[in-house]
């Protein structure tokens, strides 16, 4: 029996290596994976949480009516009552955040405008569209159109 | 020191809008940590888009860039122009992601119309399937999110999302993708390219609230996704979607 | 208009994700499962005229073997968060799960088996050997000094049973490679169920190839004679193994052809004009057609050895070329149409970046260098054992 053993006792060591690596792979796992993994699915709780601390560039046009609420009515009963403020005038959550550290840049008409208005065949044909080289004859839209309440 | 309650109520009153508006700032610039209010388990994010309505602006995507500071040449969302002659394979366009809207005019003499595209956000998605740590996933709100400090950049994920919407970040060399605003949405907002759509055509919908009109425009309205056959159940409804859209 | 692209592809498409690096990858592999199967030949199928490559084989599929983690690790973006595919595996993933099938291949399969298989050597070298090198061979005995003939009786039992259980880990080593590939529905070139299969048959062909070439290579520089009868039974296992791949592969494509689903069009037109050079030239006809040409003809018809030699030689270097070509083929192909089915980009292979040509070729020669230490450390020479190092 003895020397059985001592003829299979080479086994062992080998044995011993691939025990030792998985005992030192399961002491690495309980120390670096942390303990609530695996809470909501296979993954990180602690994600969800680093994600929704992102910072915010657009305010939403709620913000911006908290204070400009006369240019909102303007707005509302008119065409472009669908148009949130920042659409045209930029990011402005830092402004809405401290108003007088971080003013807003005038929008630039010459090309603002024309972005959506430009009459274009893919665009659905019941919007709002022209030739721009054509319609004013080289004016700013602005000259004509109130951009809170374009509708002449 | 004699304290009248006229006092009390003045200080109190001041205090009282100064901690509202405080509140409401901190929402708004996200310094504050997130809004205890949110519980995962009563919302199901997802998105309606209206083709018809999409003029092709590129609003959406400058909106999000900004938003989310989206690297150059990337896409968290794009808009596709169709041009379909009849009888042949439709010709597509995305300038630069129409970042800076469609400069080239379409042709007048064939069908043509927009789709804007983001990540469908998938209840069965095949790239978290594959995610071989753990570092993409659904939350249980239904938006699918990626751990920037837990990805390894190995790109299986981006081999295996169908619409092509996620890409490696350059500077992270992880992989990035849309977030539908997350960082918005759980505090009361809107994501950032439905904020900015100037017609209506991106609408933000949460499945779980009774109130949300998506539930009668589902009901009234034929709606589509993006390769049905691919059964990646995508949460991004369209509506009037051409049979041709790849 | 975006340089190199055709047609349209979605905005992020434009650049491909995974490089030669990811080519090299399940060539490697491949090579270790197909060394390690020619080794099975002899060790559990008898085939004892292929005795004389078995040592060979088995340090042929380690040295590959690895090799094989690192192109990996140097296309990952983030190397050092690598092992988080072992401390939080996602059952789902096949890439996660591949992690610990390539772990338990070295670990219990061929670490085992090359321990077990120079056992004698190394207790014998522990002993002789002096200065620093003595102390490598006492850590390879792991301390035990016991090579009495039924200790060595015990150590071949449990050879055998590790190479038995050692066959269906090779298949599934390199199997698994196939299916990272196959089970991917968003990619049609990719998406099949017989990718598995066509992965494992070519792997098992190129690691034939790569043991027979370097038996002769090998050989011809220890100006020892070639055994002739095992070199012919290899070269009829090769080719034998590539009627099956090759079977398969035209099995893939006559399929595809005949449904014509929507994705047909738009690979029928890449095949035609992008890989034109890499697969139909390249991996069909001089690295499949040519090579079982011939292999057969060696088979119908009698030649002398030295130009048998000739003929196995060629054959086996073009199988070799085209193996990579096929899994080029998989990888890059893969990636250079649209989802959409619409356009096409370029892959522009960089030369000296992380994941550059450079990189790659250094990758590839590696393995040649770990195997030239291997052969000086466990001799897989079994004529004259009394030659020292």
């Amino acid at each position: 029996m003895r020397r059985i053993l001592r003829e299979w006792a080479h086994l062992i060591r080998p044995a011993l290596v691939l025990v030792a690596g998985l005992a030192l792979f399961l002491v690495l796992r309980a120390a670096v994976v942390p303990k609530d993994f695996g809470k909501y699915g296979h993954y990180r709780p602690g994600a969800l949480d680093m994600i929704r601390q992102k910072p915010i560039a657009f305010a939403g046009q709620g913000a911006c009516i908290m204070c400009h609420d006369d240019e909102a009515k303007t707005r509302a009963s008119g065409k472009h009552a669908g148009v949130h403020c920042e659409a045209c005038h930029g990011a402005l959550a830092d402004h809405a955040s401290d108003p007088s550290a971080h003013l807003p840049q005038l929008p630039d008409v010459a090309n603002l405008c024309r972005r959506c208005h430009e009459k274009d065949a893919a665009k659905p044909a019941n919007f709002p569209q022209v030739v721009t080289a054509e319609h004013s004859g080289g004016a700013l839209c602005n000259t004509c159109h109130q951009p809170h309440n374009p509708h002449l | 020191m004699d304290i009248s309650r006229r006092d009390l109520f003045h200080i109190g009153g001041k205090l009282l809008v100064l901690a509202s508006v405080g509140a409401t700032l901190d929402q708004i610039t996200g310094a504050a940590p997130p809004s205890e209010a949110y519980r995962m388990a009563d919302h199901w994010w997802g998105m309606l888009i209206d083709i018809d309505k999409c003029i092709g602006c590129g609003n959406c995507v400058r909106a999000c860039s900004k938003e989310n500071n989206v690297p150059e040449g990337y896409f968290r969302t794009w808009v596709e122009r169709y041009q379909i002659q009849e009888g042949a394979q439709p010709q597509v366009d995305s300038p630069n992601g129409a970042m800076e809207g469609f400069p080239l005019p379409t042709r007048a003499d064939v069908k043509s119309f927009f789709v804007p595209k983001l990540c469908n956000h998938c209840a069965d998605s095949p790239c978290t399937q594959v995610c071989p740590v753990g570092a993409t996933f659904i939350s249980p709100d239904g938006v699918v999110l990626i751990d920037q400090t837990y990805c390894l950049g190995c790109r299986y994920c981006v081999q295996a999302c169908p619409y092509g919407c996620r890409y490696l970040h350059p500077k992270t060399d992880t992989v990035d993708k849309c977030t539908l605003c997350y960082h918005r949405i759980t505090q009361g907002l809107t994501t950032a390219c439905c904020e900015n759509c100037p017609t209506g055509a991106r609408q933000l919908v949460d499945f779980k609230d009774p109130k949300d009109p998506v539930h009668e425009f589902l009901r009234h309205n034929k709606v589509q996704v993006l390769k049905p056959y691919m059964a990646t159940q995508a949460k991004i409804y369209y509506k009037d979607l051409d049979g041709a859209v790849r | 208009m975006i340089p190199g692209v055709d047609g349209f592809m979605y905005p992020n498409e434009v650049e491909l994700q995974w490089s030669v690096l990811i080519v090299l990858y399940p060539y490697i592999t491949g090579l270790v499962a197909g060394a390690f199967i020619l080794a099975s030949l002899e060790r559990v199928f008898k085939v004892e005229a292929v005795r004389p490559t078995y040592r060979l084989a088995l340090l042929t599929a380690l040295s590959f073997l690895l090799v094989a983690p690192l192109p990996l690790q140097l296309h990952l973006g983030h190397p050092e968060r690598s092992l988080e595919m072992y401390l939080t595996p996602h059952r789902s993933s096949a890439m996660a799960m591949f992690g610990f099938v390539y772990l338990w291949y070295l670990m219990a399969v061929l670490l085992a088996e090359v321990w077990l298989e120079f056992r004698e050597e190394i207790v014998h070298r522990a002993q002789t050997t002096k200065g620093w090198l003595r102390l490598v061979y006492h850590a390879l005995t792991l301390g035990s000094y016991n090579v009495s003939p039924e200790a060595r009786r015990i150590d071949d039992k449990i050879g055998y049973i590790i190479t038995v259980i050692g066959i269906p880990s090779a298949f599934l080593l390199h199997g698994y490679v196939g299916f990272i590939f196959g089970s991917i529905k968003a990619n049609p070139w990719w998406s099949t169920p017989l990718m598995p299969v066509v992965f494992l048959f070519s792997a098992m062909v190129s690691g034939i190839a790569a043991v027979m070439v370097l038996y002769v290579v090998s050989s011809k520089l220890r100006r020892i004679a070639i055994d002739m009868r095992c070199l012919d039974t290899i070269a009829r296992y090769l080719f034998y193994t590539f009627i099956i791949d090759f079977t398969l592969e035209m099995l893939d494509l006559i399929h595809r052809t005949y449904e014509a689903d929507e994705s047909f069009r738009s690979l029928d037109f890449m095949v035609h004009t992008r890989l034109w050079g890499s697969h139909v030239i390249l991996q069909i006809f001089f690295g499949t057609l040519a090579p079982l040409a011939l292999l057969a003809a060696t088979q119908l018809r009698s030649f002398s050895e030295a130009r048998r030699r000739a003929m196995y030689m060629t054959a086996g270097g073009l199988t070799l070329i085209g193996i990579f070509a096929m899994r080029w083929n998989i990888v890059i192909g893969g990636q250079l149409f649209s989802k959409s089915f619409l356009g096409y980009t370029t892959y522009k292979v960089a030369l000296t970046a992380r994941e550059g040509l450079l990189p790659a070729i250094a990758l590839m020669l590696l393995p040649f260098a770990i195997f030239l230490v291997l052969i000086k450390l466990l001799p897989p020479w079994t004529e004259g054992k009394a030659t020292e190092a």
